[in-house]
C-alpha cells in the first residue's frame, strides 16, 4: 500500500535521488544527441521513467548536465501532457474520449469507472491507488473505446472488462495487454 | 458511376488480377483475401516483426541494391517517378520533396514522423508494429537518398510498447551491419535514433515535431524556410510519414512503373486506410488508390453492423470535411475524387459515424481536441478553437441563439489560413462541414431551448 498522497513529497529536491544505472544512461543520451539540449526529451523521460514524475530536483539535473536553463526544462515538463511535474497515483487509467471512441462507447465506460472508483474524470483516490484521466486519442480507434495503463493499451473495453482489470491491479497484478502479442519476443 | 471492376479496367489499372482486390486486417492477426501487399505482407503475424523473417522474405534486399551502385540522385529520381505522395495528411510528392535538399549541403538530417495522433488514424502504428524492419529499410534508403548521416524515428509517446519493438528492430539492424558505420561495404555511414514523443498533437507538424527534438516546446515554426533548407539545428532536413518510407522498398524493388500500376494517375499505388465506427470490420486495409467508397463500404468493411445506420463518414482523419452518407457514396477513394467532393484523402483515417450520434454532440468533442492541443502561439488558433468549443457548448446547453451560427462562421474565417501551422484549419474545416451539412441539428437545439443532460454533455467531467 503507497502512502497516501498528501504524505508524498511535493518538493522532490531534498531526496532526489536517480540510480547510478540512470544517470549513466542520461548521460550516454547527452553524448549520442547532436546537441545536448536536443536530448532533453529522452533524458526527461529516464527521470520519469524511474520516478513517475520529474521533481525539482530533475529539473536541476538537467540545467547541469544538458547546458540548458531552468525556464526551458520547465516549459518542456509542462508544454507535454505525459510529463509530470506532481507525484502519480500508483495506477493512472487513461481513458480516450476522442471521437472514434466516443462512438464507440467511451462515455459510458467513464461513468462506470467514475463509479466504480468513487472520484471523478481527473481526479485520483484517497489511497492514491487510482487515478482516470481522459485522453485525446491513443491510436486504437478501430478497436475502440481503449485505456492506457503506462505502456499497456486495451482495446474494446468493456464495462466487465474494465472491473477485472480494476480487480487485478488491486492484487497486484497488471493484466496481459492487447497489443502483448503471444510468442513475439 | 463507374462501378470498380470498371475502374480496376480503365485508368486504375488494379488491384491485382486475383482475390478481390484488397487486403483485409484486423488486431486479431487474420490476413483475409489477397490482395495488393506493397505495405501488407506481414501484417497480422506474430513473426514479422523479426529480422530473420523479413530477410528471408526479401528483406534488405532493396537497401542492398541501393547500396551496390546506385547514386542518391538515381533512387531520388525513381521514388519521383513513382508518383509517391506523402501519407501523412498533405499529399505532397515524396521525391518532390527529397529535391529540395540544396545540393551543397554537408549535414542533411531525416525524419521519419510517427506521431500519429490524428482521431482516427492507426495506420502507422501498425506498420511498425507488425513490420518494423520494412520502415527501417526505407528509412535507411531514404536517408541515403538526401545523403543523411542521421536519421531520427519519431515515435508518439503513448505508443510505449511500440518504442521498445521499434528500438529492438533498429538494435537488430546495427548488429546486422545495416546500420551504422559503413553500411554493406558501401562507405556509407548512418545513425538511427528512435525518439519518443511526450503528448503532444502539435509534433505531427514538421517543424513542431523539429523544435520538439531539438529539446523545446513542440511548436511549429513559420514557413519559409522549409525544414528542407532550414530544419533540425538550421540545417537541411526532411520529415517524412512511416507509410512514405515504408513504401520506398517495394518502389526500388519493383521500379516506378509497377508501382503506379496500382492507384489512379495521379494517386499512385496502394494506401492503408484505418477505419474506426460501428463498421462489420473495422481495421487497417491496405487498397489501390481510386477503390469506390461504395465498395469499399460493402465489401471489405461488410457495411454497418448490427442495428446501425451509416450517418455520415469523415473520410481522412478527423481534421477533414464530413461527408453525409449519400455524397461519400458517390466518391472514390484518392485525392482527386474526394478533393472535388469537399473533402480530403488526409490521413486516411477514416471515422463511420452512424444513425445514432449527435453530431453537435460530436463536433464539441473535435473541438476540445483542438482547443486542448492548440499549441498556443498564434492567437486566431489559441482563441479561436476555445471560442468554438465555447459556441458549441452554449448550443448545447440550450442557450444558443441564431446569432451563434453567424458567430461561428465568423468565427472560422478569422481563423482559416491566418496562422503559422494547418491545426486552425483542422479544427475550422470539421467545424465548418458539420454545421454545413448538418444545419438542422444545430437550429433544431436553438429552437428547443432544453438543455441536453449535463452528464451527456461532455464526457471529462469538466466544469461547465
Amino acid at each position: 500500500m503507497t502512502k497516501p498522497m498528501q504524505e508524498l513529497p511535493m518538493d522532490g529536491t531534498p531526496g532526489f535521488a536517480l540510480s547510478p544505472g540512470a544517470l549513466a544512461r542520461i548521460d550516454a543520451l547527452a553524448a549520442r544527441y547532436p546537441t545536448k539540449a536536443s536530448a532533453l526529451m529522452p533524458c526527461l523521460w529516464v527521470i520519469m521513467d524511474e520516478l513517475g514524475w520529474v521533481p525539482p530536483g530533475g529539473v536541476d539535473l538537467m540545467v547541469e548536465k544538458l547546458d540548458v536553463t531552468h525556464a526551458r526544462v520547465n516549459e518542456v515538463l509542462t508544454f507535454y501532457t505525459m510529463f509530470r511535474d506532481t507525484p502519480q497515483a500508483k495506477h493512472t487509467l487513461q481513458v480516450c474520449h476522442n471521437i472514434s471512441c466516443h462512438i464507440m462507447g467511451a462515455r459510458p465506460l467513464i461513468r462506470h469507472l467514475e463509479e466504480r472508483l468513487g472520484v471523478k474524470l481527473g481526479g485520483r483516490t484517497a489511497d492514491g491507488q487510482f487515478q482516470i484521466e481522459g485522453a485525446e486519442c491513443l491510436g486504437a480507434c478501430g478497436m475502440g473505446p481503449c485505456l492506457q495503463l503506462g505502456t499497456h493499451l486495451y482495446e474494446n473495453v468493456t464495462p466487465a472488462k474494465a472491473d477485472a482489470l480494476l480487480e487485478s491491479l488491486r492484487r497486484g497484478v497488471v493484466p496481459r495487454a492487447d497489443t502483448d502479442r503471444e510468442g513475439v519476443d | 458511376m463507374r462501378s470498380w471492376r470498371a475502374c480496376a479496367a480503365a485508368s486504375c489499372r488494379g488491384p491485382t488480377p486475383t482475390g478481390k482486390g484488397w487486403t483485409e486486417l484486423n488486431h486479431n492477426g487474420v490476413v483475409g483475401p489477397s490482395g495488393p501487399k506493397l505495405l501488407s505482407a506481414r501484417f497480422g503475424r506474430t513473426d514479422g516483426h523479426r529480422l530473420a523473417v523479413y530477410e528471408k522474405e526479401g528483406g534488405y534486399q532493396a537497401l542492398r541494391r541501393v547500396l551496390g551502385g546506385m547514386q542518391p540522385a538515381e533512387v531520388q529520381a525513381v521514388v519521383k517517378e513513382s508518383g509517391l505522395r506523402g501519407r501523412g495528411g498533405a499529399g505532397f510528392p515524396t521525391g518532390t520533396k527529397w529535391g529540395f535538399v540544396p545540393q551543397a549541403a554537408e549535414q542533411v538530417y531525416f525524419f521519419v514522423n510517427a506521431d500519429e495522433s490524428e482521431p482516427g488514424t492507426f495506420k502507422d502504428r501498425f506498420l511498425l508494429d507488425y513490420d518494423p524492419h520494412q520502415t527501417i529499410e526505407g528509412t535507411i534508403i531514404s536517408c541515403f537518398a538526401v545523403r543523411a548521416s542521421l536519421g531520427f524515428i519519431y515515435i508518439r509517446g503513448e505508443f510505449g510498447w511500440l518504442i521498445d519493438r521499434v528500438q529492438k528492430a533498429v538494435d537488430e539492424c546495427y548488429a546486422a551491419g545495416y546500420l551504422g558505420k559503413n553500411i554493406l561495404g558501401s562507405g556509407y555511414n548512418l545513425d538511427l535514433i528512435v525518439h519518443k514523443g511526450a503528448g503532444a498533437y502539435i509534433c505531427g507538424e514538421e517543424t513542431g515535431l523539429i523544435n520538439s527534438v531539438e529539446g523545446r516546446k513542440g511548436q511549429p515554426s513559420i514557413k519559409p524556410p522549409f525544414p528542407a533548407v532550414s530544419g533540425f539545428l538550421k540545417k537541411p532536413t526532411i520529415v517524412n510519414n512511416v507509410e512514405s518510407v515504408a513504401s520506398v522498398p517495394w518502389i526500388i524493388m519493383n521500379g516506378a512503373a509497377a508501382y503506379r500500376a496500382f492507384g489512379t494517375e495521379k494517386s499512385p499505388g496502394t494506401k492503408l486506410f484505418s477505419v474506426s465506427g460501428p463498421v462489420k470490420r473495422p481495421g487497417v486495409y491496405e487498397i489501390p488508390l481510386g477503390m469506390p467508397f461504395r465498395t469499399f463500404f460493402n465489401d471489405v468493411l461488410g457495411g454497418m453492423a448490427d442495428g446501425e445506420e451509416l450517418k455520415a463518414v469523415i473520410v481522412g482523419g478527423s481534421s477533414v470535411p464530413v461527408l453525409p452518407a449519400d455524397e461519400i457514396m458517390n466518391c472514390n477513394l484518392d485525392y482527386e475524387s474526394l478533393g472535388s467532393a469537399g473533402t480530403m484523402l488526409g490521413s486516411g483515417g477514416m471515422i463511420i459515424i452512424p444513425k445514432r450520434c449527435d453530431m453537435v454532440e460530436l463536433i464539441q468533442v473535435l473541438m476540445h481536441f483542438y482547443w486542448d492541443e492548440s499549441c498556443g502561439q498564434c492567437t486566431p488558433c489559441r482563441e479561436g478553437t476555445g471560442w468554438l468549443h465555447r459556441l458549441v457548448k452554449k448550443l448545447r446547453r440550450g442557450e444558443g441563439t441564431p446569432e451563434d451560427l453567424e458567430r461561428i462562421e465568423h468565427v472560422c474565417s478569422g481563423m482559416a489560413g491566418l496562422t503559422i501551422c494547418p491545426l486552425s484549419d483542422a479544427a475550422v474545416m470539421p467545424m465548418r462541414s458539420f454545421l454545413a451539412k448538418f444545419r438542422g441539428e444545430f437550429e433544431a437545439l436553438i429552437q428547443d431551448q432544453t438543455p441536453v443532460a449535463a452528464e451527456s454533455r461532455w464526457p471529462r467531467g469538466e466544469q461547465e
